[in-house]
């Protein structure tokens, strides 16, 4: 009995962590190159929303994760092009796909609200989910949870045994001696903040078509911000996020279970946790950074002008 | 030769300006609501509503008669207070997203103190709940500062969080303790008494607030070019290394200027509580404090151009209500206007610094 709770605790602690992986990953790849992206929000709520209007007119899932991996995608080029190539403020322009992203869908979402489709299903990994404990916390959950299992591995591979992970963090630390090396300093965080949004759209897919499956306005809830707490968490390290991900998953999920058991304790006190916890989290890990001297990607918040120090 | 882009047969020239012309200052702003209310226009059509018509009534709504401007300088109160607020703030390069988190706190305390203090008069009372709020608010915007001076935290977040947190304590006393009985359907705290209420100008909802936030306004140009603790955040935002080798307190200024601007910001709660709604209504705020972020980089973060800004956006907010009646266009789409203007205000700066040569290559 205990057991099961518990085992049902982690497992939703992990669906609830996917979302949060996800955008992780994409914004480390962001930070790497040196352009801190704070549109994961919006980037987030347009593939929630796109991935279930998608799945209202075609029924098929897969195709409706798709375009909302993609919307993420465009819009994050918004960014690329204000921050990258007309030298805009970073913070502001991430503040602006956030809010625009936030306005759009709460625009043309409304035809959708009180919709529910069938999403992707959750599929159990035969062998693997058969597993005592195991199994059910970690396979017999959706394919986008999995997408983001293969995604840690690839990324850290990417950016630590790749020549391209080199050049984006040659790029993120150092455009300057980057770009003397040949290297195109604006392709490669073009590229970045591209892989950034694209996994935040397909967070927001993991929302509405494999979590909820249906559309609720303002869905994220704030998972956006959270992510970026992630991902200075990670240390900009992909395999960290994932503890960062699941410890945020784990205490939304209290806070769920909290209202749910109705402990006396008033509601908006539970929805604060993760707000509190977020600010606990940031005020250790600043800590931890200062003690170790890891700083975030030394060129994060300065455009690149080749030419100009 | 400043840096040269092609693109086929096009070549992009970004030449640094040796000087910055003034009209550019007016023209950026002017183009960047223009150009946004065009694309809006693309939201517009997809919910199957003529741009055209939509705007007029949206202009009418929100400049068309006397009426409409009152109601358009009521929105446009908390903006400018909240605006101002993150503005000082920005400059000092201090990243507060927080003027929602703070406005709401001001809300709180004042209906704090009217609840308590309800047998004051008003030449005590008034005085009072604004001075409570602009110290819980001006604390409130403290912590981010704090925590970022002495432990390195990032203030972009700590401030996002905190909003969601004071939003949150406000549902909470709305809901729980501070609700009125007599208030079924629309949950809020008891009126506050007669004597604590902000008058307003005769005939409208205006009240006096307006004219603290323009005092604000006058206060604030003159505190950042003539006085010693405005050149110190203006060092300060421009270079905090510079900064420090000049023997500014980097501490104390941030503190400082967290706190005001804090305070600031919490005025503009305290006035739709004590001057508009006489009581603390559920979500009485549509994201000023989000809104305020675009309204003080419109004015390019000069108190004097804020008023201003915020009353295009007040009427922009105005508007928005009108035709989400007529038109049953969701007011989300006021908030993705709002995001427009701050993209091209963005993407339209770099004339500030460049002067841009499009030609055809040979």
């Amino acid at each position: 009995m205990v057991q099961d709770i518990i085992v049902g605790f982690l497992s939703t602690s992990i669906a609830v962590g996917t979302s949060l992986l996800l955008g992780a990953i994409g914004e480390i790849f962001a930070e790497r190159s040196g352009v801190m992206n704070l549109g994961v929000e919006g980037m987030m709520i347009m593939g929630a929303l796109s991935g279930f209007l998608t799945l209202t007119l075609t029924n098929d899932p897969w195709i409706a994760t798709l375009v909302a991996t993609l919307v993420g995608g465009v819009m994050s080029l918004i960014h690329a092009v204000l921050s990258v190539t007309l030298r805009a403020n970073q913070i502001l322009s991430g503040l602006a796909l956030t809010m625009f992203g936030v306005g759009v869908s709460g625009t043309l979402g409304r035809s959708l609200l009180g919709v529910s489709a069938k999403g992707l299903p959750v599929v159990p990994i035969p062998v693997l989910s058969e597993i005592p404990y195991i199994g059910p916390i970690l396979f017999q959950h959706d394919p986008i949870t999995y997408i983001s299992y293969i995604a840690v591995p690839v990324a850290w591979v990417v950016l630590f045994k790749t020549e391209f992970g080199l050049t984006v963090r040659a790029v993120g630390e150092d455009p300057g001696v980057a770009d003397s090396l040949g290297i195109n300093v604006y392709r490669t965080r073009y590229v970045c903040i591209f892989i950034g949004g694209l996994l935040s759209g397909l967070a927001g897919a993991f929302l509405s078509v494999a979590y909820a499956r249906m559309w609720i306005e303002g869905m994220t809830a704030g998972r956006g911000w959270i992510v970026i707490v992630i991902t200075i968490f990670s240390m900009w390290n992909p395999v960290r996020a994932v503890v960062g991900a699941f410890l945020f998953g784990g205490v939304t999920t209290l806070s769920f279970i909290f209202q749910g058991l109705g402990v006396g304790i008033p509601a908006e006190v539970l929805l604060m946790m993760p707000y509190l916890f977020t600010i606990a989290v940031l005020l250790v890990v600043s800590q931890e950074a200062v003690r170790k001297r890891i700083s975030a990607p030394t060129s994060m918040y300065k455009p690149y002008v080749r030419g100009e120090r | 030769m400043g840096l040269v882009v092609k693109f086929g047969s096009i070549e992009i020239e970004f030449r640094k300006r040796a000087t910055r012309p003034r009209y550019l200052a007016y023209l950026v702003p002017f183009v960047a609501v223009i150009v946004a209310l065009l694309v809006g226009s693309v939201l517009l059509l997809s919910e199957g509503v003529d741009p055209l018509t939509a705007y007029l009534a949206l202009f009418n709504t929100a400049f068309g008669n006397p009426y409409s401007l009152s109601e358009t300088i009521v929105k446009a109160i908390p903006l400018m207070l909240a605006a101002l607020g993150t503005a000082i703030t920005f400059l000092a390069g201090f990243w507060n997203i927080g003027a929602e988190g703070q406005l709401q706190m001001g809300a709180l305390a004042a209906t704090w103190v009217t609840l308590t203090f309800s047998g004051l008069p008003s030449f005590v009372i008034i005085p009072w709940t604004m001075f409570v709020a602009f110290a819980v608010g001006g604390v409130w915007g403290m912590i981010p500062a704090f925590f970022k001076v002495k432990l390195g935290m990032d203030e972009i977040l700590t401030t996002l969080m905190m909003n969601y947190v004071a939003i949150l304590a406000v549902t909470y006393f709305i809901y729980g303790p501070w609700r009125d009985p007599a208030a079924y359907g629309n949950p809020r705290t008891q009126l506050v008494a007669e004597s604590a209420r902000i008058p307003a100008i005769l005939g409208t909802r205006i009240h006096l607030t307006l004219f603290v936030a323009i005092g604000i306004a006058v206060l604030l140009y003159w505190v950042l070019r003539r006085t010693k603790f405005g050149l110190e955040i203006r060092i300060i935002g421009g270079n905090k290394d510079a900064a420090k080798y000049a023997g500014i307190n980097l501490f104390k200024n941030l503190l400082l200027v967290t706190l005001v601007g804090g305070g600031i910001a919490a005025l503009a709660g305290m006035g739709e509580v004590s001057g508009l709604y006489y009581c603390l209504p559920k979500s009485f705020s549509p994201g000023y404090g989000y809104t305020a972020v675009v309204v003080a980089w419109l004015a390019r973060l000069n108190p004097l151009a804020i008023p201003v800004s915020a009353f295009l956006f007040g009427g922009l907010l105005n508007g928005g209500y009108g035709i989400q009646m007529v038109f049953a266009v969701p007011i989300a789409l006021v908030n993705a206007i709002q995001a427009l203007v701050l993209f091209f205000v963005l993407a339209l700066s770099i004339f500030y610094e460049y002067n841009i040569i499009v030609r055809r290559r040979r």
